[in-house]
């Protein structure tokens, strides 16, 4: 039972994909300009992951090493072009804003990355789980990321006026800079600090 | 038997038939649905530029279609502006500017199209005996980072504008990226398209413009976006002149004046 809460939970502050591994930056500095793009990308990797890591596990004893990584990358960009219609076919608006990366989550290393290191090893319903924690744990950033880049950067939380901006007779400037990628940058550089003073053992030695 | 050839060739094809069959199922399945929501989009812009639907207004997909109703859309042949019997509802005016069949390559143009479709969709919206109340037009050209693609509409005077609105771009957020801004798009009702020699004149300038009826031909520039700025008079231009509109326009004119 802790095996599982392990594979749930330590994605989230103690192994988090972002923060301690530093990958997916790139569909992170993208996407979270805004809360509601930043979750709906949040949602598609999480199914990804989890379909993913489930699908790599149930054959992993069937995959032949010498083709594993082609094998596994076939399935998660099935994966991932059914996430993209399905998200083409009910969130029209959402999906037109995530443009290219929804597709793009095929190269988020986190996905390979749990599929390697974790879905050929273990049972599928341990790889369910981890890919729900890590999925989770990336989704964690992501959505920290676009609440500060959205509240910051045009005023608002999931597209509500929070600060009236001075444009609009309210009396907030919004900050120029977080709606440009490399607030992202920024943003996350300080999450990872502050998450490597709250848990010191992150702290790659010198 | 694992690890030899013939097992890895047959896992690879079990594999991608499999794949395959669920990713062509995807999308035979969802097509019909992701082609209603492309059309309504295009709708709903259509209706934003027209100023028959706020820009950030919530819209259930038969109110889009209701309003959309008495709005009749035409190919013409962007050389002539003789409407064509081709199908607008299968009408891509991207593909088309694209395929060299069906486009040639465009006249000198400041922006920055390569290639121009022979035929274009418009949209008339017509009131009752058929007189023309506006038009929509398509518009795109080059601003600072891509191609911004839009539409601008034109009041029953063919001169008049009555609203611009893009619905796809890669300018700025913020400085460029304020086409979008509700705000700008509204200084555009009632500028003048056309000058007193009836050429366009329609010009987005650096700083401040004047209320439509004092200053007919120029709007607010973008602060901070003058490349973006440019792109817009420049598109303007080009799609309201000879190359671009300009006989379809002409045509319009002739019909209303009999």
């Amino acid at each position: 039972m802790a095996k599982t809460r392990d594979a749930l939970i330590d994605p989230l502050f103690n192994n988090n994909p972002i923060a301690l591994q530093v990958l997916g930056i790139c569909s992170a500095l993208a996407v979270t300009t805004r809360m509601d793009t930043a979750l709906v990308m949040s949602v598609a990797v999480v199914v990804v992951i989890m379909s993913s890591n489930f699908f790599v596990s149930a054959l992993r004893n069937q995959i032949p090493t010498n083709i594993r990584i082609i094998v596994q990358l076939t399935i998660i960009a099935s994966l991932v072009i059914v996430v993209d219609q399905v998200l083409k076919a009910y969130l029209f608006e959402l999906s037109k804003q995530l443009t290219v990366f929804v597709g793009l989550i095929i190269t988020n290393c986190i996905i390979m990355g749990r599929a390697e290191a974790y879905a050929m090893q273990n049972p599928p319903g341990m790889s369910l789980i981890d890919g729900l924690g890590n999925g989770l744990g990336y989704g964690a950033i992501l959505m920290i990321t676009a609440f500060i880049r959205e509240l910051l950067g045009s005023g608002t939380v999931f597209g509500t006026t929070v600060l009236p901006l001075a444009s609009e007779a309210g009396w907030y400037t919004p900050n120029g800079l977080m709606v440009l990628s490399p607030a992202a940058f920024f943003i996350i550089g300080f999450l990872i600090w502050a998450l490597r003073s709250w848990k010191t053992d992150q702290v790659e030695a010198e | 038997m694992q690890g030899s050839v013939l097992y890895n060739l047959g896992f690879a094809a079990i594999v991608c038939v499999a794949c395959a069959i669920v990713v062509s199922s995807s999308a035979v399945a969802l097509r019909e649905r992701q082609e209603i929501n492309q059309t309504l989009d295009m709708q709903r812009n259509v209706l934003v530029a027209a100023g028959l639907a706020a820009p950030d207004e919530a819209l259930e997909p038969d109110e889009i279609e209701a309003r959309f109703a008495p709005i009749t859309q035409v190919v013409i042949d962007r050389e002539t502006g003789a409407a064509t019997d081709a199908d607008p509802t299968g009408f891509d005016p991207r593909a088309a500017a694209a395929d060299p069949d069906t486009s040639e390559a465009a006249p000198p143009n400041n922006a920055g199209l390569q290639r121009v479709a022979d035929q274009a969709l418009v949209y008339e919206l017509r009131g009752d005996g058929g007189a023309l109340d506006l038009v929509v037009l398509p518009v795109h050209g080059l601003g600072l980072w891509g191609i911004l693609y839009g539409f601008v509409a034109l009041d029953a005077d063919l001169e008049t504008i009555r609203g611009l609105t893009y619905y796809e771009h890669k300018e700025t957020p913020g400085l460029g990226g304020e086409v979008d801004n509700p705000r700008w798009k509204s200084l555009w009702n009632g500028r003048k398209a056309f000058g007193p020699d009836g050429a366009p004149a329609i010009e987005v300038i650096k700083g401040l413009a004047g209320p439509p009826a004092d200053d007919p031909y120029r709007v607010d520039g973008l602060a901070g976006a003058t490349m973006t700025s440019r792109g817009v008079t420049n598109m303007l231009r080009f799609w309201l002149d000879e190359q671009g509109f300009g006989p379809y326009l002409e045509a319009l004119r002739t019909r209303r004046d009999g």
